[in-house]
């Protein structure tokens, strides 16, 4: 049976890991290549790295580091941030991703996610949807699309662009709640649920990741087909290892 | 002794991954190169051949670099390893793009998966993406040191159904079961990727580099 999978997710800037990784035998916890190996021997089925590097000068470097990640950690990585042109797709595979997030540029063009799938297979593009509950309380529930980190919104329906980015030839939806980004009380699991099953392809739960009982809830309620955290792995409060056995316990199929 | 591998590179999918997974596990001497060469893929000692896409695309680039023939002499006298599309296309006929001739060095279908497939309540989505077990059907070096129900990563949407039974060396459940690994005399090949299949896909890998068929 296919498990679901587990993603620890690293924020890399110019080319070193920010957002405090804390692990205890490592000689560099800002060292991308590092931090990737060592989620690989916790048993990371895959590994994002998001590059939030600011000055367009500095992007290269994201390149050099999937490269020196996918020369020695043997498991799917993906790179998200930044990746605007059929040029960026072309530029992150080579270095050694196997997919690609694409976020904002889908926004704008989503023609985009057209000709990257068309030119690199589906397999490799994966479209970002950043949502935000935009329905009052009491009302059906409806998610809209935003940009910037959650502030612009851009009137775009959530389930309708899923469904639209599916048929432009997405192969996996990275769904993040931005009302639940960062505050640790868990995914939204009404948006998870709703677009799981709006969609043929995975979806991708991110957002909210507080304790190891989010994760089943992510995929038990939310029917999630993986689930993507980042700080509770980076502080060490769980190695993935311990998250995987606590899923399996609950009866989660994951890979040990 | 040094071996000679080459990797088939036709412009389909990522063989970065491939390359370096192949290099990671090949022995000290060993050269790894990737080419569209057809001399160069019938001069080397042992033959990669992966793929992504779709299949009609990827027949396409097969006939654009001038491949076909170097593939099945190649996947006929020496160490052959499919990866993904590189099963797919070996067999007779695919569904896919409303239905695609393939080389045809094996009897049988390339079919999509069922619509609407569920285990255990849950909708079972495609592509399958993810890590799958793989049941071995039979003994085979390449099996080595890998234990039986291994979890390999997997990317498709489409299953190979060979005619003959006997090619299967290993079946995946996906709300069907599906033949995911072949194998017949020199010729191995497999609907995931090994390369990105972490210890058991690396050790496959070194399988492959010492098997002598």
């Amino acid at each position: 049976m296919l498990s679901k999978r587990i993603i620890p997710c690293l924020d890399v800037d110019a080319g070193r890991v920010v957002k405090g990784v804390k692990f205890i035998d490592i000689r560099d916890a800002g060292n991308p290549v590092e931090v990737a190996r060592r989620y690989n021997e916790e048993g990371a089925d895959e590994i994002t790295f998001l590059d939030i590097t600011a000055s367009s000068d500095d992007r290269d470097t994201i390149a050099h580091v999937v490269e020196q990640v996918a020369g020695e950690v043997f498991i799917p990585l993906t790179v998200g941030g930044g990746i605007r042109t059929v040029d960026d797709v072309r530029r992150m595979l080579n270095a050694g991703a196997d997919k690609v997030g694409i976020n904002t540029a889908a926004v704008f063009n989503p023609q985009f996610v057209r000709q990257a799938s068309e030119r690199f297979g589906s397999q490799c593009i994966v479209v970002a949807i950043d949502a935000k509950q935009v329905s009052a309380p009491g009302e059906p529930l409806k998610w809209e699309i935003f940009t910037h980190g959650g502030r612009k919104p851009t009137g775009l329906d959530a389930v309708e662009w899923a469904r639209r980015m599916t048929a432009y030839g997405a192969g996996e939806i990275l769904l993040t709640s931005m009302d639940r980004d960062g505050t640790k009380i868990g995914f939204d699991l009404d948006l998870t649920r709703t677009i799981s099953e709006a969609v043929e392809i995975p979806v991708i739960a991110s957002g909210g990741v507080g304790n190891l009982q989010h994760l089943v809830d992510g995929v038990v309620e939310g029917k999630a087909d993986a689930v993507l955290a980042a700080s509770i792995f980076h502080f060490a409060e769980y190695s993935i290892g311990e998250a995987k056995r606590y899923m399996q316990e609950r009866g989660v199929e994951v890979r040990l | 002794m040094s071996k000679r591998v080459a990797v088939i590179d036709y412009g389909m999918g990522n063989l970065r991954s491939v390359s370096k997974a192949v290099e990671h596990v090949a022995e000290a001497g060993d050269q790894v190169l990737v080419t569209d060469d057809p001399a160069q893929i019938l001069a080397a000692d042992r033959v990669v051949f992966p793929g992504q896409g779709a299949a009609r695309d990827c027949m396409a680039a097969i006939s654009d670099h001038h491949l076909n023939q170097a593939v099945l002499e190649a996947a006929a006298s020496k160490p052959f390893l499919g990866i993904c599309m590189g099963l797919q296309v070996l067999m007779k006929h695919s569904e896919e793009n409303g239905g695609t001739a393939l080389l045809g060095l094996l009897e049988g279908e390339v079919v999509r998966f069922p619509e609407r497939m569920e285990c255990a309540g849950q909708r079972l989505k495609i592509p399958q993406m993810g890590w799958n077990q793989v049941e071995q059907r039979i003994d085979h070096p390449l099996w080595e040191g890998i234990p039986q129900l291994s979890r390999f990563y997997f990317v498709h949407s489409y299953y190979v159904s060979p005619n003959d039974s006997a090619l299967v060396a290993g079946i995946t459940e996906y709300g069907i079961s599906f033949a995911s690994v072949i194998a017949r005399e020199n010729l191995f090949a497999t609907q995931f990727h090994p390369e990105k299949s972490a210890d058991a896909g690396l050790r496959l890998l070194r399988n492959f580099l010492r098997w002598r068929p």
